[in-house]
């Protein structure tokens, strides 16, 4: 299913590019030299997903709700809003919602026709997010999803998939997770993992491997 | 369109298969294929729900045999011929047989930080009235257009509860096409598993969906 798996038929030396690598390759240059993009510009557009806009924005959010109970109910009541003052906004997070686990209800989140994911706040999405097989079974069979990933939840516990089908962007906020008592804000961020505000895992123990 | 792309409660497709310490990119033909779809849609001839549009016609074995960068680099030069920036002779040689039409400007560098942060906003701030109210018991219309929507085949015939209004948004059936707002109020909705997925779906569970006011009916 990947761009990896073509073309392995050379036999040259040197790796072949592949036809995704070629046209990728040529239509840049192309736009290049029509004056429609600009080089500098997409090394910027890189840079910023690679190093700046990631799950650690997520994850200061949600260290800061568990502290913070005001800041949690505004969060709850105003996403976008309690997102923004944070330093988090803009593209593919210009409507937030954040969506509370208890020991009741887990929440957790796909995008079943595409594969729309809350960029501000966790960066661009993992391939498993992507592709068919987390997208074509979140929302018939959440439970044995979630027991891949190692979550297995009580009975009792309701879950609720999130399917992102319009422009809203959903936050799963983790439960704190037991023995943090005294933790500070940072260290706290520290155990907020990108699968926990996807709703795909729970938040790290403190001690935990990371 | 019912493509491949609609995938919800498909079987067949295997495990998961998380990538631990997964890099953002995987390619450097990723990075450029990312960076470009973002830039040239900076030109503003196509707005997000053209470019899904783009992606979901992309044939479905194919949609099926590739990645989600192949799928954003097939919308991307499906759009820029479409939309008239590059022509198909251009696209097959990788040579500019003449200069950008006028008046385009392009993303520059010291612009990437303030469009990002910007975003593109898909709520409408006007006063429509909404049809619908949470606690409302609704059926999503069964239909199957042609063009662009975004109710899920999964869906569509189920009924739901509203569980809360999102305010007014742009309807993507319309917005796909020409560009056409059409103002309407998006709710979530509640669909109880055992609806979607008979018994077979949890007990307790359920799905929640995003859905404008022209796909559902009171039920």
């Amino acid at each position: 299913m990947s761009e990896h798996d073509h073309h392995h038929d050379h036999d040259h030396d040197h790796p072949r590019l592949t036809d995704a690598e070629l046209r990728v390759r040529a239509l840049e240059s192309l736009l290049v030299e029509k004056g429609l993009v600009d080089r500098p510009a997409l090394d910027a557009l890189i840079d910023l997903y690679e190093t700046k806009v990631g799950p650690r924005n997520g994850a200061q959010v949600v260290a800061r709700a568990w502290i913070d109970p005001a800041y949690k109910a505004w969060l709850l009541r105003d996403a976008t809003a309690a997102i923004a003052e944070m330093g988090f906004r803009g593209r593919q997070g210009e409507d937030m919602v954040a969506l509370e686990n208890t020991p009741g209800v887990h929440n957790m989140v796909v995008c079943t026709l595409c594969s729309c994911y809350p960029w501000t706040v966790l960066g661009l999405p993992p391939v498993w997010y992507k592709s068919a097989p987390y997208r074509s079974r979140a929302v018939i069979e959440p439970r044995a999803v979630l027991a891949e990933f190692g979550v297995v939840l009580p009975e009792e516990t309701e879950v609720r998939v999130w399917d992102s089908t319009a422009e809203l962007r959903y936050l799963v906020l983790p439960m704190r997770p037991e023995g943090t008592a005294g933790m500070d804000v940072e260290q706290l961020a520290e155990l907020v993992t990108r699968d926990s505000m996807i709703g795909t895992g729970v938040a790290r123990r403190p001690g935990d491997a990371s | 369109m019912n493509g491949a792309h609609d995938l919800g409660g498909m079987h067949g497709f295997g495990p998961i298969d998380p990538e631990p310490n997964e890099p953002v990119f995987h390619a450097e033909w990723e990075e450029r294929c990312f960076a470009t779809t973002l830039a040239a849609g900076f030109l503003g001839r196509w707005n997000i729900d053209m470019s899904r549009f783009a992606r979901e016609r992309m044939p479905p074995v194919e949609y099926l045999q590739t990645g989600y960068y192949e799928h954003w680099l097939h919308g991307l030069e499906t759009l820029l011929v479409e939309r008239g920036l590059v022509s198909a002779e251009e696209l097959a040689s990788g040579r500019a047989a003449g200069p950008a039409e006028p008046g385009l400007r392009k993303l520059g560098a010291d612009q990437v930080l303030s469009v990002i942060f910007k975003g593109g906003k898909a709520r409408v701030h006007e006063d429509v009235p909404a049809k619908l109210a949470p606690g409302d018991r609704v059926r999503v219309r069964n239909h199957h257009p042609y063009g662009h929507t975004r109710a899920p085949r999964y869906v569509r015939g189920h009924v739901g509860t509203i569980d809360r209004d999102h305010g007014v948004f742009v309807f993507p059936d319309t917005h796909a096409v020409d560009g056409q707002k059409k103002p309407q109020h998006v709710y979530a909705v509640r669909f109880e598993a055992r609806e979607l997925w008979g018994p077979q779906g949890g007990r307790r569970d359920a799905v929640y969906l995003d859905l404008w006011d022209d796909y559902l009916d009171p039920a």
